[in-house]
């Protein structure tokens, strides 16, 4: 089976498949469920940012994964004991490495990444600005051609409708 | 038969390569003859993939277990549907349906194109072949379907079971046909830098091309979500997964370059920018079928790598890529810019809509291959998931889509924005209104639910309001207006249609992200469940034996507040012997447009077993909406104006259309 590759989505459902191997739909348990549910609120919420190490690009509350299960008792546990979220993803980075954040930490070395959008918009924003102001700044000529196009334009503008 | 197969993907390969020279060197030279040689020459190409392609999937029909791939990826016991569709299940049929499409394409443009200049028409056939060689010897190099075995095995190893499903017939063909058919855009451009001349007349030839790679793209994306949603047993529709990324990116790019040629089209203006996109649209085709065949990520997808190909598909991405790139950085200075305008009209709302899916795109693309630049740079290891993209992409798409209504009822070159806004007024009050009493009747809905309802109507009324006000309605008699309805270019449905898509497809996603509720239990049979208003009774649990597998099939009841049965909804574990698999069939009832969906855990001990339930309202809406947007697409397909010898009355009817405009 390795031998073979999948199209696009295929792959990715193949896959799953193998990385749940045995197991079906969301993987929390009935007994794993906390009593008190603004706690296991947060659980969820916390296991949905955590990634289960064992299978690829799941978060622990998706995967059935045995490891993905003790690191679910793990974040319950943390809770129950009165940590907070940040304490909770504290204890399991120290752990198992920040590749378990599915969320990556906002830091230094993660600012190519979270900028991009920022100045992305912001670049292209500048970019259509100067250019307009450039365009319609006192010293551009407008060529024959563009005189020509004007004409038309007015004479378009001028039309009713 | 199977001779016959390989034989012929050998003659297509040598067929692109003389579609690929002669033409080129007769548009270089002027030579009349060679240019005419391209248009018999991908006709042919593409009769040779297609009988290559058939003899392949003849071999899946007949369960010929002496060719490899056949071996591997079927079984005699499968239903004939899955044979066929298992053709293209794997790496080597896949990429042979590529090249099948990439020809098919090519067929068309020969057959379509013959209004275009000679040289235009020659050079994009031309280009074409190249990509067409480039892949064809990548197929018969590094992935060939027709290698043989010996001895024959008696038996195949079976389809994958989770791909044995009508997604499969339906998801990749769709899918190829939409990133494939970015070729013809990608084509078009270099013919275009090549003959350093852009005009309005090339954006109208390019539109329809674009026009069906996106409806097709849009389409495959969709129904790939869908299927993910019913099979995966979880009832999520995206996750942002590399793979899905790699058929998004093309999709956002394609979705600006729709937008952008109009401008170029009506306006002659941004000619440069719609080259650049058309170029990227195919490029980030390219980037997701290496990202997916190379195994380079570390992905789910990932768990079958063969370097080799790896390495061929870069070199195709590197030489594509980065010649088209070059190509465009010497030659794009020398085209003209186009027609002015100011900044409140249809083309600035354009051009918006253009900074923000390319603002989206790059998003998108750098959360997909920073892990690997980080790793490869530093050696170390993060994960970028979904709620990395929906932190960022979000954000993103929240000004654009605020921003959709008033593009349509903005005038082109210089409009008034007020007045737009006092024509919106009512899709406005209605969206509030609809935000108001979301937020006050919907139990746990909070101010970001009631926000995202809100948006989602706001698009929807707003496609409507541009139909009304493209009627007149309001400022003519209801009789003139439907009269004018009616008589509106079939672009006017198709932008109302894909934005009021937009928008369905914006509530679905809402609705199900932050009003879906989640019931994780233990059910004995007899034993039932109220969810969202209803009762779920869990009946029992009941063997079946399929053609090639068997299931315990769960049956449970859908049941209104007073116990009155309102249908049955099965759901299964399935277990395919052959791969010694398990798969899970969701059962699902659709209630309007939100859905019970319900998947079977393990048996637990004393006669339970585990059951997730889920209420998921408007969740269809997510995947309507994708068809309301193909249909939108469609129409504009078939909008006159793009259609082929109609001269007199397009003219005729773009001056209706500018005029309502």
């Amino acid at each position: 089976m390795t031998a073979v590759l999948r199209p696009l989505l295929a792959a990715f459902l193949v896959a799953l498949a193998v990385a749940m191997s045995g197991g079906f739909a969301r993987a929390v348990l009935p007994d794993e469920v906390l009593d008190d549910p603004a706690l296991e609120e947060r659980a969820r919420e916390l296991s949905s940012h955590l990634r289960c190490l064992v299978c690829q690009n799941q978060s622990i509350d998706d995967s059935n994964a045995e490891l993905a299960r003790d690191l679910r008792v793990l974040v319950r546990e943390r809770l129950v004991a009165g940590d907070t979220n940040e304490e909770v993803i504290d204890f399991v980075v120290s752990r198992y490495g920040e590749f378990v954040l599915l969320k990556p930490r906002m830091n230094l070395r993660n600012l190519a990444l979270w900028a991009t959008p920022l100045v992305v918009i912001g670049a292209g924003a500048v970019f259509l600005l100067t250019r307009r102001r450039r365009r319609a700044g006192p010293g551009d000529r407008l060529s024959a051609d563009e005189e020509a196009r004007l004409g038309k334009i007015l004479e378009e503008a001028d039309r009713p409708g | 038969m199977v001779e016959t197969g390989h034989f012929a993907l050998v003659l297509a390969f040598a067929l692109s390569l003389v579609q690929f020279v002669l033409p080129l060197v007769g548009a270089r030279t002027g030579d009349a003859r060679l240019m005419a040689t391209a248009g018999p020459v991908a006709v042919t190409g593409f009769a040779m993939t297609a009988i290559s392609f058939a003899a392949l999937t003849v071999a899946y029909m007949l369960s010929d277990f002496s060719v490899l791939n056949v071996v591997e990826n079927s079984h005699s016991q499968k239903p004939m549907l899955y044979k066929i569709t298992g053709t293209w299940g794997n790496h080597e049929g896949s990429m042979l349906l590529w090249v099948l499409i990439l020809t098919f394409f090519g067929a068309l443009v020969a057959s379509f194109g013959r209004n275009l200049p000679a040289t235009l028409r020659a050079n994009v056939l031309a280009i074409q072949g190249l990509i067409g060689s480039a892949f064809f010897l990548f197929i018969i190099a590094t992935s060939n379907p027709f290698v043989r075995v010996s001895p024959a095995p008696i038996e195949g190893q079976d389809l994958n079971p989770i791909l044995q499903d009508v997604g499969l017939a339906i998801h990749p063909p769709l899918l190829y046909l939409g990133y494939v058919g970015f070729s013809v855009c990608f084509s078009f451009a270099i013919a275009a830098l090549i003959e350093g001349r852009i005009d309005a007349a090339w954006a109208r030839w390019v539109r329809p091309w674009t026009l069906a790679a996106w409806i097709f793209l849009t389409g495959g994306i969709a129904m790939g979500s869908y299927w993910a949603y019913y099979e995966l047993g979880w009832g999520g529709f995206w996750f942002w997964d590399p793979v899905e990324n790699a058929s998004f990116m093309p999709w956002l790019a394609g979705t600006a370059l729709l937008h952008s040629a109009i401008v170029m089209e009506r306006r002659s203006a941004l000619k440069i920018w719609t080259l650049l996109l058309a170029i990227m649209a195919f490029s980030l085709s390219l980037l997701g079928t290496f990202l997916v065949r190379s195994g380079v990520l570390t992905s789910v997808h990932a768990f079958a790598t063969d370097p080799a190909r790896g390495v061929f598909i870069l070199m195709i991405l590197v030489f594509f890529i980065g010649g088209a790139l070059m190509l465009f950085a010497w030659r794009a200075q020398t085209l003209t810019p186009g027609g002015i305008f100011a900044p409140i009209s249809r083309e600035g709302a354009l051009v918006l809509n253009n900074l923000f899916l390319s603002t989206a795109v790059t998003t998108v693309l750098v959360g997909t291959l920073y892990p690997l630049v980080l790793e490869s740079i530093t050696g170390e290891k993060i994960s970028v998931g979904e709620p990395f993209f929906n932190l960022t992409f979000g954000p993103l798409m929240v000004p654009l889509l605020l921003a959709v209504p008033f593009g349509p009822l903005l005038a082109w070159k210089r409009a008034d924005l007020w007045a737009a806004s006092q024509r919106l007024v009512f899709a406005f009050g209605g969206a509030v209104l609809v935000m108001l009493v979301t937020y006050s009747f919907v139990d746990r809905a909070s101010v970001l639910a009631a926000f995202g309802i809100g948006l989602g109507t706001w698009l929807v009324l707003g496609a409507i309001t541009d139909l009304a006000t493209k009627s007149g309605l309001g400022s003519v008699s209801p009789g003139i207006a439907l009269r004018r309805f009616a008589g509106l270019p079939r672009s006017a449905y198709g932008t109302a249609l894909a934005h009021l898509g937009v928008g369905l497809t914006t509530l679905g996603v809402v609705g199900v992200m932050s009003l879906q509720t989640e019931h994780i239990l233990t059910m004995k049979p007899g034993e039932s469940v109220p969810v969202a208003g209803y009762e779920i009774r869990f009946e029992g649990l009941q063997p079946y034996r399929g053609p090639n597998y068997t299931e315990d099939q769960g049956r449970f009841l859908l049941m209104d507040s007073s116990g009155r049965t309102l249908t049955e909804i099965v759901s299964a574990k399935r277990f395919y012997p052959a791969r010694q698999m398990p798969t899970t069939e969701a059962g699902i009832a659709t209630r309007g447009v939100s859905q019970v969906y319900v998947a079977l855990g393990d048996a637990v001990d004393g006669g339970g077993i585990v059951v997730r339930i889920w209420w998921k309202p408007l969740v269809t809406l997510i995947w309507l909406g994708c068809v309301v947007m193909m249909v939108g697409g469609s129409l504009s397909l078939l909008d006159r104006r793009l259609r082929i010898g109609a001269p007199a009355k397009r003219r005729k009817r773009l001056a209706a259309a500018e005029a309502t405009a």
